[in-house]
């Protein structure tokens, strides 16, 4: 076994701290912190400065090491939490970042970068605390033996006296029921360590000693990349206070390079906080005993919770859960299949075939559900980013901003939550820049000085309804009516509104006065609305002017399984996305009008809706030609609504959808495809593209016929 | 079976290359074997609209879309029918799987270096750039035809070259 087989489990875990960090450094109140969330900020530091250290990440390892000591500073108190200090703590997390994602690639990190973040920190230690450094060498009563200072030239010789018990310590290691070829593995972990002593045991039980500068804690902590922590029993035995000098600190024993003045000031501070926090036992006093009795309590609590945590998920790669959604709807195409056949069959003489037919479509359609369940994810994994987005904004834009986010839990298909975050991101950003006002504006105009950004998830029947909200200026109608103009598009002064705030998305549009570096490049708006409908949803815009904009994304939830709508062209078979299907209905020739000539119009209910022609827009051939034979299905495509003449209407049925770009390419009027119970192939049709698709065919045919008989006007 | 063959040729002759015969009317043409991933009859093919005639749509193969293309249609050739004969040859190019309709499959041959010569430069149709070469075996002459260049190029219109296509 290769200790780089663990090397994707760090990164991921390392990850997940990182996110984790981030959401609680941004949730973290700077006046009040809460102390159980600066706990759980230190413990996230310190497990990945564990990982890194076993893995001989030494870079990631230092960086998360300095971190690491403000951040007990600041659990115990000792350094008061402001503004600017959680800014460099998002800082040097986002450093922390780029160090592993180096890692991850194979790469060495920067190391001007690094250098960079040390010296930043390093200063922050020294501005914050160097007066409470002294104040603290006073050891504090109940935990009198470690206070170890740091060797700054004031404390000197107290450093040196209580540096002594934090020195090398002698360890009983116990491996309860690790085989040989793991346990062989953690003793050369553990000779990293420090001097390796007596080892000798079975598999039920082996005992390592072990004389070494490292806390128990972080022995564990790498020990338990290898194996569960319920398998490892670590006691001191005696300090050996003789080995110590105040330059043994505990950082020589790793690989990590630590020559820099300070370097000894982390560790001291690292073994204070052990006997503080009481979630690590770190005792170097002969007294064993008392600690000892503490750790068994205390252990198999932390244990547990961590267990329990670790089964209720487990990671799997996307591909393997494609594999099992894609053999699934082979089930379900297989299923349908044999449904066909034994409908036709007599139900007397096949009674059994049949009942087991039902049950087994019932089946089937419960476990497609389920496996599509496990492509859900929820909103949160798109919204968590945010926080730290509308921050960093909101203070290079000199805005104050409060960040409100709604239905965090909805579920969306794991594809589409991927994609999604760009537009939004941009969405965002536009908020934040065109939207709010500045608080001196707001109050002018009778607003409170925090402007409101909500973003907010929620289902609406087979789709998800995602918002963005904000109480700022709301749209210029004239200035986009000004903007357009002035970019040639075609408008008017009596558009409405709606149509208005639709034009912001057309291409190289802007209306901010400024360029800045945040929005207003112009470039954006065309690319979320092209994003959005690329995955089968739209975009709407509401305004009041005064009161702020929201922006809604409709999307379907998920891409992979398609309620649909069979109609027949001709002898060929297409679908039709059941949640763009209205109605349908026969139409009568006084219903039908004629505008410029070729354009046709329905008349339903007092609208008139243009109308495509399936057959002239996909050549079907042989399709009822005549308007009136066919039946008019009314669809809605991006907002707008649209008679589709078919021959005839087959019926709704759920379908696995495929993608026609894997192998082929996009079709024009054509989304993608999917597979019947007889095995061919149909065709999902995208209605608003079959629009334009059947508007430039109108056009070609108009062409046509002017060139063939040019002095007769087309009919 | 074939790629038994094609393992046991390039153990026994490494200079030598496996290639599939198919014949189109009446001109034989080959595929290097490694890109042919099966072969199968010609059914069940779903048209596609505004499309070019020698795209014939798509077909499932095996839950997978495919597009299948008629090369005797891309050739011009003439006498073009769809029967029980007519074979579909499946190759696996540029990630993508692609079926392409050919009048028939006659054997695999393996060909050394030495009797695949240069492909002249002719052809408005065919042009020299999706040749591999000329094979010549006895008295039979095989168009080796570069199946991967030829699917990918933009004429096909196969694969997305620009973000906006007619």
């Amino acid at each position: 076994m290769d200790i780089s087989d663990f090397y994707d489990t760090f990164f991921e875990e390392a990850d997940e701290l990182l996110a984790d960090m981030e959401r609680l450094l941004l949730d973290l109140d700077v006046d009040d912190p809460d102390s159980e969330e600066l706990n759980a900020i230190f413990r996230a530091a310190h497990s990945i400065k564990g990982g890194a250290g076993t893995f001989g990440f030494t870079v990631l390892q230092e960086t998360t090491h300095r971190l690491e000591n403000l951040l007990d500073h600041t659990r115990r108190g000792e350094l008061t939490l402001r503004r600017d200090i959680v800014d460099t703590f998002l800082e040097t997390k986002d450093m922390l970042h780029d160090q592993l994602d180096a890692y991850r690639n194979g790469d060495e990190p920067d190391a001007q970068a690094f250098e960079r973040i040390c010296r930043v920190l390093q200063q922050m230690a020294m501005d914050e605390l160097g007066q409470k450094e002294g104040a603290a060498a006073v050891p504090p009563p109940p935990a009198p033996t470690i206070e170890a200072q740091p060797t700054t030239p004031a404390v000197d010789t107290e450093a040196s006296e209580s540096a002594e018990p934090q020195g090398t310590v002698r360890l009983a290691i116990t491996l309860l029921g690790v085989d040989e070829k793991d346990r062989q593995l953690l003793i050369e972990e553990l000779a990293h360590f420090g001097e390796l002593g007596e080892h000798a045991g079975d598999v039920e039980r082996y005992r390592i000693e072990l004389e070494s500068g490292e806390s128990q804690t972080d022995i564990e902590a790498v020990l338990c990349f290898i194996i569960e922590s319920e398998q490892l029993l670590i006691e001191t035995i005696a300090s050996s206070e003789a080995a110590v000098s105040s330059d043994s600190a505990p950082e020589d024993a790793t690989p990590a390079d630590e020559t820099s003045p300070h370097a000894d000031a982390p560790a001291a501070v690292e073994a204070h906080d052990a006997t503080a926090s009481g979630e690590s036992v770190e005792n170097s006093t002969p007294a064993v005993a008392a600690p000892a009795k503490e750790r068994s309590g205390a252990k198999p609590k932390a244990a547990k919770s961590a267990k329990g945590s670790e089964s209720s998920t487990i990671r799997v790669p996307v591909d393997k859960v494609d594999q099992i959604i894609n053999l699934v709807g082979e089930l379900i195409i297989t299923q349908s299949m044999l449904e066909q056949t034994a409908n036709d069959m007599d139900i007397v003489s096949h009674g059994p075939l049949v009942n087991g037919m039902n049950l087994l479509q019932r089946n089937a359609r419960d476990l497609q559900e389920s496996v599509m369940s496990i492509r859900m994810m929820p909103m949160d994994y798109v919204f968590s980013r945010f926080p730290r987005l509308v921050r960093d904004l909101a203070d290079k834009l000199g805005k104050d901003v409060e960040l409100i986010t709604e239905g965090k839990s909805t579920e969306l298909d794991k594809s589409l939550i991927e994609r999604i975050v760009d537009p939004l991101t941009h969405l965002v950003r536009n908020s934040l820049d065109h939207g709010l006002e500045s608080p001196e504006k707001r109050q002018a105009a009778g607003k409170s000085t925090t402007g409101r950004l909500t973003l907010s998830a929620q289902h609406q029947g087979g789709n998800i309804l995602i918002e963005v909200i904000d109480d700022g200026a709301g749209l210029s109608r004239e200035r986009i009516l000004a903007k357009a103009r002035s970019n040639g598009l075609p408008v008017s002064d009596t558009m409405s509104d709606d149509d208005v705030w639709q034009l912001i998305f057309a291409p190289g549009f802007s209306t901010a006065d400024q360029v800045s570096d945040v929005s207003g490049r112009g470039v954006g708006m065309d690319v979320v609305k092209r994003n959005i409908q690329e995955m089968g949803g739209h975009v709407e815009i509401l305004s009041r002017t005064g009161h702020g904009t929201t922006t809604r994304i409709v999307l379907p939830l998920t891409l992979a399984i398609l309620d649909g709508m069979s109609i027949r062209c001709g002898k060929e078979t297409f679908l039709l996305p059941l949640n763009a299907v209205l109605e349908s209905l026969q139409p009568v020739a006084e219903d039908i009008y004629s505008m410029a000539g070729n354009d046709q119009l329905l008349k339903v209910r007092d609208e008139y809706l243009p109308i495509i022609t399936l057959h002239q827009a996909l050549d079907v051939v042989g399709a009822k030609t005549q308007v009136t034979e066919a039946i008019a299905v009314i669809v809605q495509g991006e907002g707008r609504r649209y008679a589709l003449m078919v021959d005839d209407l087959i019926g709704q049925q759920q379908v696995v959808v495929k993608n026609l770009e894997t192998n082929y390419r996009k079709v024009p009027g054509i989304s993608a495809a999917t597979i019947l119970g007889d095995g061919s192939v149909a065709l999902i049709l995208d209605i608003a593209d079959l629009h334009r698709l059947d508007r430039r065919k109108a056009q070609q045919r108009q062409e046509n016929q002017r060139q063939l008989s040019p002095e007769v006007s087309p009919a | 079976m074939t790629t038994q063959a094609s393992a046991a040729a390039s153990v026994n002759d490494a200079a030598s290359r496996e290639y599939l015969v198919f014949s189109l009317g009446e001109e034989e043409y080959a595929v290097d074997i490694l890109k042919v991933q099966e072969i199968r009859g010609y059914e069940n093919v779903t048209r596609i609209a505004n499309v070019p005639a020698f795209i014939k749509g798509v077909t499932n193969l095996r839950g997978v879309i495919v597009p299948i293309i008629d090369l005797r249609l891309k050739f011009n050739l003439d006498n073009v029918e769809y029967g029980g004969q007519t074979v579909v040859i499946v190759v696996n190019v540029a990630n993508r799987i692609v079926g392409i309709v050919v009048d028939g499959v006659s054997d695999v041959m393996s060909l050394t270096q030495e009797q695949i010569k240069p492909a002249p430069e002719f052809g408005v149709t065919l042009s020299s750039d999706y040749l591999n070469g000329i094979g010549s075996l006895d008295d039979r002459m095989l168009v080796l035809v570069d199946i991967e260049k030829l699917l990918t190029h933009e004429e096909m219109q196969l694969v997305e070259h620009t973000a906006e296509t007619a």
